[in-house]
């Protein structure tokens, strides 16, 4: 017996009920006050509004170079094998769909922070890290901004220019938002003396955001030794490091060597925090997989930290989501499968960066008078062209491509089909 | 190691309590009686005391996996296939999408705090939201976190295990005007108890004199009853009678995806003008939350 029919003998008929439902349902609309008239429009947002205004472009060559979204050489959205994998492994184990704990699944957690801070990390050994599983990046910045906020912060340093995003994620928790200097337009360079500076006037026990590497949107990042000194200045002032990770593996195609600045700071005995996102370097952007991990003194902290993160959660949205961490668990958890997921996040790398090399050579090939050193000395997901407002508004307007306002320009979106266009394109709109 | 300066603040924090309801799972868990028995948290079980997927869920994951299932973002207000459908199922054929600005959320819970987020945003902080009394523990610390003034309506009576229509209807209209009223679509949590719908009837009307802002919480449709029409009852009456509703809805429990998070939130506008500036305000609110949700 069906479960819908058991039931319906269980309640009864139900003619009747649908009968009273009919005749009581009046048909009169009396409209009531209109509670949401005076709520205003409000503005769409600048990256992801991009993509609307690009999907209503009906011109053949038309080029998104907005979203940081990866795509393969045929333009198109690529799903790394090894997910492809995972997914059919978790399909064949008919897995159920039940509530994770408020903390996500604690193997998916395990496995994430192994992955950013080393399999060998004491502090994972020593249980010092209170680790969650959040809603890809964002989720763990706001959840990290909620709990600082709850527990004494007021502001949080971030560095200038960031992700668009972090400014209100943070600022929706509740905290001031103030800007380190970061980069320096003129030399199109980190300016790194700005940032010592502005980091070392930063009151102490400042919550200062770090991009763990491939800066977005600059692509620059400090070298090793820049970073070993930025550890001694945070040391210093006693301030407290949050890294944002979102392109481990993604960068430069080697993971460990993209957790280096994290794994500097966990050696340097910084109680740090990290938030981690899988969007880009597992492919898995619409599944929101991340996680969360705040470094304490010592075990006991990290139980009283995990039990507050739980207090922010459950409120918000209870449990995450459950598919998207089981394919990273099927993954970390194999050797054969990590080493693939490994290789696959490389191939990206690669091609990303031999986007770059031919776009500069283009650009310089087509007599730019402007140097286009930057576009291969950056990193990661983007380059920050240096464009100006007017150019960018007119790379879309008069050739049909589409990025962010400051110049940012997503590679993952160049093609060895659309890279000549692309950069015919931007001598067309920057030459004199 | 290092301990001053800019992690001394997690030294003063202290240890949480554990949540009412999910802290009892993880002490179950954690019991080792050969004769425990689990019957706090919400997840159906069959005959076997098992979880159950449901077939057609099995039938859908099927096809998923068959047709190849691309992983983008969503847009910020999610799958809005989706979203009608989910629309459809809850509102019948009185939908009328055009003016009902509609989001994906993380299931109820997420659904509850985007709208409460909407209502401290455009209603105000401190506006009161009137909760039934008692009603599921986590509403009140998501309405408190969203800034709203928690109130509570008497509702049900331990004298007569029955509904205290008359504290209720009292207690509503005793509500200052524009309140938010939250109201349980259909099996009550935690009383499993129900307004009839001469009762509903009579609920509209105390809200209506009012003017509250009705905000339906739908955890069960088709669960309830077993006919998902019957449990969208209360709901339909509402819109018939003109409250311009907000809506949290839940797939966690009736299609059994508990730890998907799949859910809608939806509000009921006077225009396609008044939907699209609620649909940029609800954007404005979940991107710096979580962005997009899950596919």
């Amino acid at each position: 017996m069906s479960m819908s029919t058991a039931m319906m003998r269980q309640f009864g008929s139900k003619s009747s009920a649908r009968q009273r439902l009919l005749t009581t349902v009046a048909v009169a609309r009396r409209t009531l006050s209109t509670f949401w008239s005076d709520v205003p429009q409000g503005p769409p947002d600048p990256i992801i509004g991009l993509n609307e205004a690009f999907a209503k472009d009906t011109f053949p060559q038309k080029v998104n170079v907005g979203v940081g979204a990866y795509r393969g050489d045929d333009g198109k959205p690529y799903v790394l094998p090894c997910v492809r994998e995972a997914e059919q492994i978790i399909n064949a184990a008919q897995l159920d769909h039940e509530y994770a704990g408020i903390i996500g699944e604690p193997q998916f957690v395990d496995l994430a922070l192994k992955f950013a801070y080393g399999n060998d990390s004491p502090v994972l050994a020593n249980k010092q890290v209170a680790g969650v599983q959040t809603l890809s990046g964002t989720g763990g910045l706001r959840l990290f901004g909620e709990f600082i906020r709850k527990f004494g912060h007021s502001h949080i340093y971030v560095p200038n220019p960031t992700w668009g995003n972090h400014i209100p994620i943070f600022q929706n928790s509740g905290l001031e938002v103030r800007k380190y200097r970061y980069y320096d337009t003129a030399s199109s360079d980190l300016d790194y003396n700005g940032l010592l500076s502005d980091i070392g006037d930063a009151p102490a026990g400042s919550a200062v955001l770090l991009h763990a590497c491939a800066h977005n949107p600059t692509g620059m990042d400090p070298t090793l030794e820049q970073w070993a000194e930025i550890s001694q200045l945070v040391k210093s002032k006693g301030l407290l490091p949050f890294f944002d990770c979102a392109y481990q593996g993604f960068a430069s195609g080697n993971a460990p060597q993209d957790a280096a600045a994290i794994r500097l700071f966990v050696e340097d005995g910084h109680n740090l925090a990290l938030v981690q996102s899988f969007s880009k370097n597992f492919g898995l952007y619409g599944q929101r997989v991340g996680a969360l991990s705040i470094v304490g003194q010592d075990a006991d902290e990290a139980s009283r930290v995990l039990s507050q993160l739980k207090i922010c959660i459950r409120p918000s949205y209870s449990n995450p989501p459950r598919h998207g961490a089981r394919i990273v668990s099927t993954i970390l958890s194999d050797d054969r499968l990590t080493t693939d997921f490994i290789d696959q996040c490389k191939d990206m790398a690669d091609r990303i960066n031999s986007m770059r090399v031919q776009l500069r050579s283009i650009l310089e090939g087509a007599g730019s008078d402007r140097s286009w050193e930057h576009v291969t000395k950056q990193i990661g997901m983007f380059a920050y062209s240096g464009l100006s407002k007017e150019e960018v508004t007119a790379l879309r307007d008069d050739h049909h491509i589409y990025c962010t306002l400051d110049g940012r320009i997503s590679m993952a979106g160049v093609t060895s089909g659309n890279v000549d266009y692309i950069a015919n394109a931007i001598h067309e709109v920057t030459k004199k | 190691s290092f301990c001053d300066g800019g992690m001394s603040f997690l030294s003063e924090v202290p240890v949480g309590p554990p949540d009412a309801i999910l802290g009892i799972a993880q002490a179950f868990r954690e019991c080792t009686d050969p004769n425990k028995v689990n019957i706090c948290v919400g997840a159906y079980r069959d005959e076997n005391g098992s979880p159950w997927v449901l077939p057609s869920v099995r039938a859908a994951e099927r096809k998923m996996i068959e047709t190849d299932v691309k992983k983008e973002y969503a847009p910020i207000d999610g799958d809005q296939e989706f979203v009608k459908l989910a629309l459809q199922f809850a509102y019948g054929a009185d939908l009328d999408y055009a003016t009902t600005a509609a989001v994906q959320t993380l299931s109820g819970t997420g659904a509850c705090r985007i709208g409460g987020e909407f209502f401290g945003r455009f209603l105000g902080k401190g506006h009161k939201i009137y909760l039934p009394n008692p009603t599921w523990g986590n509403h009140v610390n998501i309405f408190k976190d969203c800034g709203l003034d928690v109130q509570r309506y008497r509702y049900y009576s331990s004298e007569t295990n029955g509904l205290d229509l008359a504290g209720m209807l009292e207690d509503l209209k005793n509500a200052p005007e524009g309140s938010v009223i939250l109201l349980h679509a259909c099996a009550h949590n935690p009383t499993g108890c129900d307004p009839t719908l001469e009762q509903w009837k009579e609920i509209s009307d105390a809200v209506k004199a009012i003017n509250g802002v009705v905000f339906f919480d739908s955890a069960y449709q088709g669960f309830a009853s077993g006919d998902a029409e019957l449990d969208a009852a209360a709901l339909r009456l509402f819109v018939s009678e003109g409250h311009k509703v907000t809506l949290a809805q839940s797939f966690a429990k009736n299609f059994g995806l508990y730890g998907e998070r799949c859910g809608t939130l939806s509000i009921l506008t006077n225009s396609a003008e008044e939907k699209a500036a609620v649909m940029s305000q609800l954007k404005l609110i979940i991107r710096p939350m979580y962005s997009s949700p899950p596919i």
